[in-house]
């Protein structure tokens, strides 16, 4: 997570183990949505909350399958902060990427979304 | 003082929790000194889930232990190096590694192995078992190379092995040496009905067949599989799960009293002969003379034996053998005596060879319930098995309690009905009384608060229905006043929050929340405010800061389909279209290789738009004149009509075009629930407008308005609001009608159900609207003026803009880049979502394409 002043210029970039990938402009996200990107074949989520902090978590839905995280809304429960899968609804904590309503899918997977460091580049 | 030695040999599932309990006794940490000898490499690991980790769950994921937990309490954890031999006189084991410990107490936790047949060719490379995750990697393994795969073994892990075969693509076949599937668990009637199940998912089975010989080829690997029967099958990959047996070995060798059938023999206090040994989970004799191999009984055995070495009072008697599990994808669930066999047993039996469930109880002579079977839909497990292990009669009719859950009766079946006694959660043996004593005397208020507390519905989850209703049932009963507001955000209900962003004219979510309420938001009261922001006439509702409240649906302006596509559904109103107008919609669906439907709302949906394609489709569909349908909003959906008196012989009002207009002057309008309507032209009602949130049917006089109608989920029958209005108060009684509902609803309730709730009712209503009983009927005009004097197409205005339209990209970094996890598969001459078992598995099966799949057309 990182927090920072919204400046058009900077760049938001996501380490995806080997390097810090480039993905967008830090004013293109809107605060509270997200948007997808694709980063070394991998769909990632990346957010912005109405503080201006920066959450990426993996985009696929571990419920559904499918690649809609980063269509979910944020919020808070408590003081986790958290986004909706638009799926089925369940929560996701954006730090740790663990789900807060089940633990586990039907199918006994973990309800989990993987995290990726993200940074803003001024 | 000097600390005692206690010995675990094994770190399993058992093994683990055992640790855990006994670390949580008093005293256990300063007396005693532990060393765990664990012969595989690894942490102790979730067994149970072992079959997911073909579907992506990591090794950590499983783990059940970290390394936090081993320093945290200074266990001397030794992986990879099991023990080897007991020397009881002198009190030491000695390990692979050649070490010897000496111990004050010795526990065996070592689980069983695999039984496997001893045909001819069982050991040649391309034949595997299913225990551990070596066992697993080396099935993923092999099932690169393979095409066939046979499963020795039909019951619950073999189907699960099959299962798990099957999702790597690989044609799979189980042999059973039993005459049906899962013999332990389901009787005849089940097994034919999980059969036929898992056959229609492609998996040929073949019971009462034993497997005789593996044959190999010239490479030495397995090739072929003769059964009893003489069917031969070309396999190249083999699992055995042909039931398992205790690892007894160490005690049989030290020589500790074992079971006739194996498994070391312990009393209810999990002793062995040896005062000093303990042994619990799989390779014990439990006191009731059996070896469970599931893991509840299992954790029941650790608790007792974690008690008994630090003198607490507990035992294991025996435990319970329900099972619910979901083999590929089918339910199957039994429980307490579920063949039958207490004297005097009878059965009630319910199937339905079509949709392939079947069910049976056995009831006793007394009328109580002793078990049962579930096949195909076992919903009722979860009260069920506790009523038949507590041996309770019946809380209704058993006839009642096997019917599907839409015929009425069986959602009578509660929490309620049980007793305190009854076992809620098997897996983690949490009574309902447990459950209630969180609540009463824990303080927990919420189903997370219990489970967190109790660890109820953290297993299998196959209770965490009847869990919930337990805990709202006691929570009522407390006396607990679930906070009126409408989430942890905000305080008021939706009504008080229409009331304040009204009168103060807040125009902005942040502020809302800054003045009004607490935290962030979530996804309850963002779409909410949203909605009452967009009914209040704030404009377009994707702009600043309203973009980021809308649902995922309202922010694509498109419905999401369940393979993350979007629908498409153009406004039609009152159903009325021209040819041209479906030509068009034809072609666009055609160009764009979109699955159609006619909807149940009389108009058309297009399936199966990638986000980055719904401008270009809405493009198209705004150049041949038409407009958003709303679909995805909380707003008027459509204004069904009749044919009417236009064409309809009997008809006596032009229906249609009533319809028409009344569609045209509500479209867009945001309310607490989608809103629909109908206009028929006589009394025959074809239109069905007696069904919707407003109704109007034509008499020979004008019109008569009805409200508050409703099909779906709880249907109701629209009340008749007022009789022979003409066109002009029609429409102003249906504007304040839809106005005093928007005002004073709550989050997502319909008209049927604010109807009933409202004070006064229906005749209150027609005070309100027809006699402005509330002066308020000048604000509710003036509210729906504004409306339809500000309505604009959501659409045209989004493609208008440049800026509104960056959303609409599939990955922001890579704009061109289509979703790869979209995809389709054809079926009846149009596409449909591939099933995750067609898609993104590991062996991509024939017939999947990317979204731009050429589908055959006449
Ligand atoms: C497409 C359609 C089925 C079809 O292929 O025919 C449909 C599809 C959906 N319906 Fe429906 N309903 C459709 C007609 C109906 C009807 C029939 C009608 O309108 O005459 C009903 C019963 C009438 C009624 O609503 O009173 C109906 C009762 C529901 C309900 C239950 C509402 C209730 O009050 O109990 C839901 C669930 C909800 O809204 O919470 C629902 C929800 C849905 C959702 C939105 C479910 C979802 O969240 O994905 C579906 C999404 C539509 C999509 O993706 O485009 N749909 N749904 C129909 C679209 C009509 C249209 O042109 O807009
Ligand atoms: C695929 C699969 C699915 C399952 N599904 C379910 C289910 O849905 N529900 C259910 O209740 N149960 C299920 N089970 C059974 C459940 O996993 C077992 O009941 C549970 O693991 C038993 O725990 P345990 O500790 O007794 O044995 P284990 O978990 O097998 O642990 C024993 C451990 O001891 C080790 N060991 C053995 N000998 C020695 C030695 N001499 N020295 C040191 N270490 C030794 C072994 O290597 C092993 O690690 C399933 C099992 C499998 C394989
Ligand atoms: S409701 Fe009446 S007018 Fe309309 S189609 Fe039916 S019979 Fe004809
Ligand atoms: S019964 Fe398995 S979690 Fe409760």
């Amino acid at each position: 997570m990182t927090t920072t002043q919204d400046t058009t210029t900077a760049v938001v970039e996501i380490d995806c183990g080997k390097r810090w990938t480039p993905v967008c402009e830090y004013g293109q996200l809107i605060p509270g949505r997200g948007v997808t990107a694709l980063v070394d074949g991998e769909q990632v989520a990346v957010f912005r909350d109405r503080a201006g902090a920066l959450y990426a978590v993996g985009n696929t839905d571990p419920f559904s399958r499918a690649s809609v995280i980063s269509r979910g809304i944020l919020g808070s429960r408590g003081d986790t902060p958290v986004v909706v899968s638009p799926m089925y609804k369940q929560a996701f904590d954006l730090r740790t990427g663990e789900c807060l309503d089940e633990p586990e899918t039907p199918d006994g997977s973990a309800a989990r979304l993987r995290v990726w460091p993200v940074r803003v580049i001024a | 003082m000097v600390k005692k030695n206690l010995v675990l040999v094994g770190h399993g599932m058992v093994g683990q929790r055992f640790l855990e309990e006994f670390l949580a006794q008093p005293g256990a940490a300063r007396d005693w000194r532990v060393t765990v000898l664990a012969e595989e490499a690894r942490h102790a690991y979730d067994r149970v889930r072992l079959t997911s980790w073909f579907s992506g769950t990591s090794a950590e994921e499983l783990a059940l232990c970290g390394d936090s937990f081993v320093a945290e309490h200074g266990i001397d954890l030794r992986l990879g190096d099991p023990a080897v031999a007991v020397d009881r006189e002198r009190r030491t084991v000695t390990t692979g590694s050649g070490q010897l410990i000496g111990y004050d107490a010795l526990v065996l936790a070592t689980g069983s192995y695999p039984f496997v047949p001893p045909v001819p060719g069982h050991d040649a490379p391309g034949c595997h078992v299913y225990r551990t995750l070596e066992d697993v990697a080396a099935i993923k393994e092999g099932a690169t190379t393979a095409r066939v795969g046979a499963v020795v073994g039909g019951g619950l892990l073999g189907l699960e092995a099959a299962g798990a075969l099957r999702a790597m693509g690989l044609e799979t076949h189980v042999v059973e040496f039993a005459p049906r599937l899962m013999s332990l668990q389901v009787d005849d009637g089940g097994g034919a009905a999980l059969r036929r199940k898992i056959e229609e998912l492609g998996v040929v089975v073949h019971t009462g067949a034993g497997t005789q010989a593996i044959s190999t080829g010239a490479d030495g690997r397995v090739r072929a599989m003769s059964l009893s029967d003489g069917t031969e099958l070309a396999v190249d990959l083999v699992v055995f799960s042909a039931g398992v047996r205790p690892r007894d070995q160490l005690a049989r060798e030290c020589g500790l009293v074992v079971g006739e059938r194996g498994g070391i023999t312990v009393d209810e206090r999990c002793r062995t002969s040896d005062p000093h040994i303990l042994a619990i989970g799989e390779c014990a004799q439990a006191a009731d003379g059996r070896v469970y191999g599931l893991v509840a009984p299992g954790y029941a055995m650790a608790e007792a034996a974690a008690r008994e070495l630090t003198g607490e009072p507990g035992s294991f008697t025996g435990g319970d053998t329900s099972t619910k599990l979901k083999l590929l994808g089918v339910d199957v669930a039994s429980f307490g005596d579920a063949h039958g066999s207490t004297p005097g047993a009878l059965d009630v039996v319910y199937t339905d060879t079509r949709a392939g469930v079947y069910k049976k109880l056995v009831i006793g002579e007394d009328g109580a319930l002793l078990g049962g079977v579930l096949v195909g839909d076992a919903d009722a497990y979860s009260v069920l098995r506790p009523l038949a292990v507590s041996r309770r009669p019946l809380p209704a009719p058993p006839e009642q309690l096997l019917l599907p859950a839409s015929a009425a009766g069986s959602s009578a079946v509660g929490g309620a009905a049980l007793p305190d006694e009854a076992l809620v959660c098997s897996c983690h043996n949490v009574s309902k009384a447990a459950i209630r004593a969180a609540v009463t005397d824990q303080g927990c208020t919420s189903v997370r608060e219990v489970k967190a507390c109790t660890k109820a519905g953290t297993g299998c989850g196959s209770c965490v229905k009847l869990l919930g209703g337990i805990v709202e049932e006691e929570l009522a009963a407390t006396g607990v006043e679930l906070a009126p507001g409408l989430c942890e955000h905000f305080a008021h209900t939706r009504a008080e929050l229409y009331e304040i962003v009204r009168v103060k004219g807040i125009a902005s979510f942040s502020r809302l929340i800054d003045e009004h309420g607490t935290g962030e938001g979530c996804d309850i009261c963002k779409p909410v405010v949203a909605s009452i922001l967009a009914s209040l006439g704030n404009g377009y509702v994707l702009d600043g800061e309203q973009a980021a409240l809308q649902d995922t649906n309202d922010h694509h302006l498109a419905n999401l389909q369940r393979n993350g596509s979007y629908s498409v559904v153009p406004r039609i109103p009152g159903g009325e279209i021209t040819p041209d107008g479906l030509i068009t919609i034809g072609e666009i669906a055609r160009d764009f290789g979109l699955y159609t439907k006619i909807t149940g709302g009389q108009r058309i949906d297009m399936f199966g738009a990638r986000v980055d394609q719904l401008p270009q489709i809405w493009q198209r569909l705004v150049d041949a004149g038409f407009e958003s349908g709303h679909a995805y909003g909380k707003a008027l959906r459509t204004v069904k009509s009749c044919v009417g008196q236009t064409w309809c012989r009997y008809g006596v009002q032009d229906s249609v075009g009533l319809a028409i207009e009344l569609e045209l002057r509500y479209r867009g309008l945001r309310s607490p629930h989608k809103l629909k309507a109908a206009v028929s032209g006589c009394a025959r009602e074809c239109a069905e407008a007696q069904g919707k949130d407003f109704g109007v049917i034509a008499t020979a006089e004008g019109w008569n308005l009805y409200v508050g109608g409703n099909g779906g989920m709880t249907p109701r029958h629209a009340d008749l609001l007022a009789a022979d209005l003409d066109r002009e108060t029609l429409i102003r009684t249906i504007d304040r009608f839809l106005m005093f509902y928007i005002r004073t609803a709550d989050r997502l309730e319909r008209t049927a159900p604010w109807l009933e709730r409202l004070e006064g009712g229906l005749e209150h209503l027609r005070e309100v609207v027809l006699e402005d009983s509330l002066g308020i009927c000048a604000d509710l005009d003036e509210l729906m003026e504004r409306h339809v004097g500000t309505y604009q197409d959501e659409w045209a205005a989004t493609l208008a803009d440049p800026e509104r339209l960056r959303r609409f990209v599939s990955f922001v970094n890579a704009p061109g880049t289509p979703d790869p996890t979209v995809r389709f598969v054809p079926e009846r001459d149009q596409i449909r979502p591939a099933r995750p078992e067609e898609g993104g598995g590991h062996r991509v099966p024939a017939l999947v394409a990317g979204p731009e799949l050429e589908v055959r057309t006449r």
